[in-house]
């Protein structure tokens, strides 16, 4: 499926290869390179926009991150669903859209975000990741000491 | 004994459905003629009780539940070598292992049970992590319910501090499966935790026993602590407030009965052990028949 966007609507240029995450909750854009776990120090070329707008998210403002020559998988974007529940992500060759995805949420995420319970097992130095079961309503339950987080879950990227 | 629990670990309330919870007291029920007695149904089998904090009352009943089950025990403190050396949790699990057929689990963080149930090829059972969860404690208050009281269309009021109190949420929880009326009451800033007042079908919230206690077939008193306020004084004070009397007891259901998990400090008045309603003593001796259930379930699982 080939799916094609015109290009004046772009206000950063389009990219070659790569992926472009869109309608991204504005002001979220870093926290995705974050959950991407793309750094300051990253050799990619990465754009990002910020708070441009948008007809389909709230207050009709929303971020676009675009990274060249990485085809982003499923299992990598999937944790974006935390923060930005309504990105699509684009996969680009040669110019065009050859897929876009929805995120979806997984039941259960690891080493993603940290327990704001300090006294849990999963913040001491036993050989363990953090671990949360994803619960209705976009809220969080720690799998080992139940702590919910339910606001502000970008506080607690790793 | 074992068809029906598939169970391996014992690590929250939140693992068990309310059939295995029935299970659990059934099992119970059947284990009191041999709770004074003895049996031999656990012979040559090993406990290892792993206390990472101290805690007598939970150390002693396991000790003594599967002594009375016909097997032995295996002891480690905070005050052991490995511990002090700084060895991981996972390391000693991965140890005691290859020592023992279950582990009962103390440890002050949160979760470590739960971790440990996920190292481990034997059964763990959650003796308190943290400020978590001690599930053992919730089965042996609803065994003591039942067999007191009853558990369906059940009113129960839990009395003190309800915020950081672990036995108070997993009990509520526990309460909420089998449908009771359940009312709160605390101090101010010490009530329950939203999420889970929340999550219950039946609740109602206080700040004064006097408003519910003649509506209850359980009162159920927990300690305040003096470390939750700020304020010296402040905590006189409402510890005062939240003392039960004789007095209180005016006027309450013929057979209510009063459970508190033991140790108690000022919550309840000495006189209060001379009323028909006191339980709290009967009900740290129902630990043992409910542990060695749970004991007898799990390592028989584990054959």
């Amino acid at each position: 499926m080939t799916l094609k966007k015109s290009k004046e609507e772009l206000r950063v240029r389009s990219i070659k290869n790569g992926s472009v995450i869109d309608h991204i909750t504005a002001g979220n854009a870093l926290n995705v390179l974050k959950i991407l776990d793309i750094i300051g120090t990253t050799k990619a070329i990465v754009s990002v926009a910020m708070n441009v707008t948008s007809k389909r998210l709230p207050y009709g403002r929303k971020d676009i991150v675009k990274i060249e020559d990485r085809e982003l998988i499923p299992a990598e974007v999937d944790k974006i669903a935390l923060i930005a529940p309504q990105a699509t992500i684009n996969i680009i060759r040669d110019y065009e859209v050859v897929q876009k995805n929805s995120v979806v949420l997984p039941d259960i995420i690891t080493h993603v975000v940290r327990c704001p319970n300090l006294n849990c097992i999963s913040n001491s130095a036993e050989p363990v990741y953090s671990k949360f079961k994803v619960l209705d309503s976009l809220a969080l339950r720690c799998s080992y000491c139940e702590t919910i987080i339910d606001t502000d879950i970008a506080a607690y990227l790793i | 004994m074992d068809e029906m629990f598939n169970k391996k670990h014992v690590v929250s309330m939140r693992d068990l459905t309310r059939e295995d919870v029935e299970f659990i007291l059934d099992c119970a029920e059947r284990m009191m003629p041999y709770a004074k007695s003895g049996m031999r149904v656990l012979q040559n089998r090993i406990l290892a009780l792993l206390f990472f904090e101290p805690s007598t009352r939970t150390r002693l009943s396991f000790d003594s539940a599967m002594k009375r089950l016909g097997g032995s025990t295996l002891n480690l403190t905070s005050e052991e070598s490995s511990v002090l050396k700084g060895e991981t949790l996972a390391d000693t699990i991965k140890v005691v292992e290859e020592y023992a057929d279950a582990i009962v689990l103390r440890h002050p963080r949160e979760g470590a049970a739960r971790m440990a149930s996920e190292i481990s090829k034997i059964p763990i059972i959650n003796g308190g992590d943290g400020a978590g969860h001690h599930p053992t404690q919730t089965l042996l208050d609803l065994y003591t319910i039942k067999k007191e009281s009853h558990l369906d269309n059940l009113d129960i009021a839990l009395l003190g501090d309800l915020k950081y109190g672990r036995t108070a949420h997993s009990l509520v929880y526990a309460l909420n499966m089998f449908d009771a009326n359940i009312a709160l009451v605390a101090p101010e800033g010490l009530q329950m935790p939203k999420h889970i007042i929340n999550s219950l079908n039946s609740v109602r919230l206080a700040e004064d026993v006097n408003d519910v206690i003649r509506d209850v077939d359980v009162l159920y008193v927990t300690r305040i602590q003096k470390e939750r306020f700020p304020d010296p004084n402040e905590y006189l004070r409402v510890a005062k407030s939240y003392r039960l009397t004789p007095s209180v007891l005016d006027q309450v259901r013929e057979n209510l009965i009063i459970m508190h998990p033991l140790p108690r400090v000022d919550e309840i008045d000495p006189e209060v052990d001379k009323t028909k309603h006191a339980r709290y003593f009967k009900q740290a001796f129902y630990g043992i028949p409910v542990r060695m259930a749970l004991l007898a379930i799990l390592m028989n699982n584990a054959l």
